[in-house]
């Protein structure tokens, strides 16, 4: 099938290519003169010039073993992408960004050789395995690390990609260790190198150690043990070996299952919070007024721009150590823009359409296609970046590989603040007081003096408020486009129309409720399966009751 | 009498007729027509804009050259909504009422399966530019996208291979239509048909604009910890990736660990993303906006001097239009003529450098011969390639891995002249 010129072709063009590449080898060390020759380091250093990924990994390995100070900067430069090759004359270089080019330095002389364009350096590649062997190289450095956070780091990297070798490093590192944590850790990676080791003994003091984990990449170790050769044997001769084997894997089987609850759970409710979020404002507007508002997945939308917006005039003004802080800032801007929005929206149009809630479905349905082009228009299609701050990024780890980004951590405790808050303002403030009148009988209300007209308008600003505010949340774990709202719309309504139309509380109970009924049918029916099996429930459940959990009673339920 | 009446009213459609004809070809004498059938709102917007833009580039670029046969093209731009029947009705209007010459258009399969009678019945022509399922040639669709062999398969080569890690345990993650689930249905069989055993193989499907990964990368990090090194190959389309990765990001799976490779994930999806987290994490494309090639650095210059944006990217589907439409103008040029048969014809054969330092040759399968390019993704958002095929690839309309396709053939030319045949249609004449 393959052309014998072509490859001809291709043969003869590797060999010039291969030609060319030695001349410039020979060309280069002639050119960084006697340097290279005496310098271990500079010489490893050059062979990353290759385009093979197996010899740069060999000369990051020999770079390692020479021990220099030097070459911890340049492979931390290497890993995180920023060592070049300079074109001119093919040196090694560091390059940190500036205006359209680099800033270059010596990694061999530590002196800065000066700046270059974008195109007159070639970036030196690395692909996944060199990143992880660089990973390993630095963790086994950073062991003797002064800060215990780096050395846990190291630690878990270490294990990751368990060798014998590392076996004495890990022993040296453990007995200096004085920090509980990053022992267990390193007891941990010495145990799992142990479970290789010929001695009986060893293997079972190692089992010991490793039935007390909670980590699935043990248990695979462990029921290594089980597996047969071609012969029939037990990899694991020894039978008293297989048996504590056996034990701990069981033990590590039932602390896994009960975790696996324990996620669900914490899933289900970081879930809830978020539809609890998304459907607070449509708690006030649709609950409260009656309006059913097609909007307000973009006021959400308008809320999570906001969150953009602040965060790039954080960027231009603030200084970089409280970029972190746009997020809070971003609360009150998110609140007044969709309010306004929302006053806006209510006093041009659903107000003469009170009573009608058919011509305000189609209405609000076509303000939000507006709402969503004209965002378009302003910002563009594509997604905007509203970057996780440093506090909101990451994950808190709670052991047996279940964590729950802190994003979302924030985002629960946030969310009953914001329930909190509202409950709190309608029960006791005098606005509230007025809503709530206003909302149980119009006509008696306005003989009190009560603007009417005010109200409403003012409710629904607030109901559009908190949509916004939800939008500054909702920006840090989805992405920020025009079509950011509509994702949330029909959860919303599932949530209120679940929780009984009017009921605080049933919105609260309603969107956990869905939230952890949803996480437990996760695992069992894929993501698609289970929104079904939930909508199917809700429409069963409407059947049943159909005012949905809470209900309101009396003669508010009739107006 | 009868007679008189029937003669009399050919007559009349006669004259209508040519009169149509005059107006079409006095209208056509001024400019030659390129349809647009990109969505400009709606979910699709936030792919399918920038490639209007880049076909309006493209057109305006030809124009400064002196157009075509001595005409000016002009660009006729409607939007279809990311409404997909919406998308045949627009086809309609372009070439009947607007009576286009081309059509430029589509991103989602979904919108090109509602098209394709269009064309075939009115005999257009329309270049189709993002990576597919396959599965499909049609004689009136160029189709200037990968094909799952260009795309999908060496992907998986890669991981496979000791460079890529040597990843023994799949997981197949996916939005749920038609492109995730043929190509995951096509890796299946390949990965089996390479000795992967069943149970290392997870697929997983979600809704369009998933936002909750919670679940499911904690899925993917069970899955991943039984000991063998694991990849995720995403078919994640659209909106649901900011999230997904975001998730990822946090949860702290590097991709020295569980690297992800991505279908559908390139430049323009991650300019709404924080990439920090997210370096190693793999695509497979045909073109980076990365690749160090003159002709490349010349395009985008050009390109951020139409926009008026220096921070606008450049993606594969982009490219895959750069090439489409200059074959077609070359074709045309050949043809002497925009008629769609005549352009069709010289479209076999016709060769175009591409933006990586190759050439792109359109195969008689209505596919394109193009490279394979892995990269790896950076924190400044760009991709880094790691590894190329050696030339380029020919497109595969039928996949080889699917049994009741791999009998399948798509050659346009004689004998053949058939998209989906077992046998050439003009068998007897050759023998």
């Amino acid at each position: 099938m393959k052309n014998p010129m072509r490859l001809f072709h291709n043969v003869s063009l590797i060999a010039s290519v291969a030609l060319l590449l030695g001349f410039f080898t020979v060309a280069t060390s002639w050119s960084a003169g006697a340097q290279t020759v005496d310098d271990p380091f500079a010489a490893a250093l050059q062979t990353l010039n290759e385009k093979s990924f197996k010899k740069k990994a060999a000369a990051i390995e020999a770079m390692a073993e020479i021990g220099d100070p030097r070459a911890t900067a340049a492979l931390e430069a290497l890993a995180a992408g920023h060592l070049f090759s300079r074109k001119s004359d093919n040196a090694i270089v560091i390059g940190s960004g500036i205006e359209n080019g680099y800033a270059l330095t010596d990694p061999v002389s530590g002196a800065g050789v000066g700046d270059v364009g974008k195109r007159d350096v070639k970036k030196i590649t690395v692909n996944n395995r060199l990143r992880g062997q660089i990973r390993g190289i630095l963790g086994r450095l950073a062991l003797s690390s002064e800060d215990a956070a780096q050395r846990l780091t190291a630690a878990q990297n270490i294990i990751k990609s368990p060798s014998p070798g590392s076996l004495d490093l890990l022993r040296d590192a453990r007995d200096r260790e004085t920090v509980g944590k990053v022992r267990d850790v390193l007891e941990t990676g010495i145990a799992i190198i142990e479970l290789e080791s010929d001695d009986t003994r060893l293997r079972l003091a190692a089992i010991q150690t490793l039935s007390g984990s909670t980590d699935r990449e043990v248990k695979a170790l462990l029921e290594q043990m089980f597996v047969t050769d071609d012969a029939g044997d037990f990899v694991e001769a020894d039978a008293d070996v297989r048996a504590a084997a056996q034990a701990a894997i069981d033990d590590i089987n039932g602390r896994l299952s009960l975790l696996a609850v324990a996620e669900n759970l914490l899933f289900g409710i970081s879930l809830g919070s978020v539809l609890l979020l998304a459907a607070i404002g449509l708690a006030v507007t649709f609950g409260v007024m009656g309006v059913i508002n097609m909007a307000h997945g973009e006021m959400i939308m308008l809320g999570a721009y906001t969150t953009f917006l602040v965060q790039e005039i954080f960027r231009t003004v603030a200084p970089p150590e409280a970029f972190g802080l746009y997020v809070v800032a971003a609360i009150p801007a998110a609140f007044l823009v969709a309010g306004a929005f929302g006053v806006l929206i209510e006093r041009g149009c659903i107000r003469f359409l009170y009573g009608r809630p058919l011509e305000t479905l189609l209405a609000t349905w076509g303000i939000s296609l507006i709402l969503q082009q004209l965002v378009r228009t302003l910002f563009g299609a594509n997604n905007r970046e509203v970057a996780n701050p440093q506090w909101l990024s990451g994950a808190l780890e709670l052991g047996g590989g279940v964590s729950i980004t802190f994003s979302r951590i924030y985002i629960i405790f946030f969310c009953l603040a914001v329930v909190a808050l509202l409950a709190a303002f309608i029960r006791y403030s005098r606005f509230g007081l007025n809503m709530r009148a206003v909302t149980q009988n119009r006509a008696m209300a306005s003989s009190m003096g009560i603007k009417t007209g005010q109200v409403d308008a003012l409710t629904f600003a607030l109901g559009s408020g908190i949509a916004g505010i939800a939008g500054v949340a909702l920006s840090q774990i989805s992405n920020v486009s025009p079509n950011l709202g509509q994702n949330f719309i029909v959860d919303s309504f599932m949530v209120v129309v679940f929780g009984g139309v009017g009921s605080l509380w049933g919105t609260i109970v309603g969107a956990f409720g869905l939230g952890i009924v949803n996480k437990f049918l996760e695992p069992f029916s894929g993501a698609i399966l289970g929104k079904v099996v939930v909508l199917i429930i809700i429409i069963l459940f409407i059947q049943k009751r159909p005012r949905g959990l809470f209900a309101l009673k009396g003669r508010a339920a009739e107006a | 009498m009868k007679m008189r009446k029937t003669f009399k009213t050919m007559a009349a459609a006669g004259a209508l007729a040519a009169s149509i004809a005059m107006a079409g070809s006095a209208q056509a004498a001024e400019t030659i027509k390129v349809g647009i059938l990109h969505s400009l709102s709606g979910t699709m917007a936030i792919s399918e804009t920038a490639l209007k833009d880049v076909m309006l580039f493209l057109i305006d670029e030809q124009n400064k050259k002196g157009g075509l046969l001595g005409k000016k093209l002009e660009a006729v731009v409607v939007d279809p909504a990311s409404d997909w029947p919406l998308f045949a009705e627009k086809a309609r209007e372009l070439l009947e009422q607007h009576k286009v010459d081309v059509i430029f258009g589509n991103w989602t399969s979904v919108s090109r399966k509602s098209v394709l009678p269009v064309v075939e019945e009115l005999n257009g022509m329309l270049f189709y530019p993002v990576q597919y399922e396959g599965e499909e040639s049609s004689r009136n669709i160029f189709y200037t996208g990968a094909a799952p062999n260009q795309q999908a398969i060496p992907a998986v080569e890669y991981l496979m291979s000791e460079e890529g890690g040597s990843v023994k345990r799949w997981v197949l993650a996916g939005t749920d239509y038609v492109y995730p689930r043929t190509t995951n249905k096509i890796l299946e069989s390949f990965l089996i048909s390479k000795g992967v055993a069943k149970e290392d193989i997870l697929i997983n499907y979600t809704p369009f604009g998933h936002s909750d990964w919670q679940t499911i990368v904690a899925d993917v990090k069970k899955f991943g910890a039984a000991g063998k090194k694991t990849a995720v190959v995403s078919t994640i389309n659209g909106d649901a990736n900011v999230p997904f990765y975001k998730e990822l990001g946090n949860q702290g799976i590097a991709a020295e660990d569980i690297p992800v490779v991505a279908f559908s994930v390139g430049e323009e999806e991650l300019a709404g993303i924080d990439t920090g987290p997210l370096v190693g994490h793999l695509a497979a494309w045909n073109y980076f906006m990365s690749v160090d090639d003159d002709n490349n650095a010349d395009v985008i210059k050009k390109w951020h001097a139409f926009i008026g944006d220096e921070k606008r990217v450049f993606n594969d589907p982009m490219e895959a239009h750069y090439i489409g439409f200059n074959m077609w103008a070359q074709a045309v040029a050949q043809a002497g003529s925009t008629n769609v048969d005549a352009v069709r014809q010289a479209m076999y054969g016709q060769k175009f450098p591409n933006l990586t330092g190759g050439v792109a040759e359109m195969n008689t399968n209505h596919h394109l011969s193009k490279p394979v390019l892995i990269g790896e993704i950076q924190d400044d958002g760009q991709f880094e390639t790691v590894w190329s095929t050696d030339g380029v690839v020919v497109g595969d309309a039928w996949s080889d891995y699917l049994p009741e396709s791999a009998k399948l053939t798509a050659d346009w030319t004689f004998p053949w002249v058939c998209g989906n045949c077992e046998k050439p249609k003009f068998e007897e004449a050759i023998n």
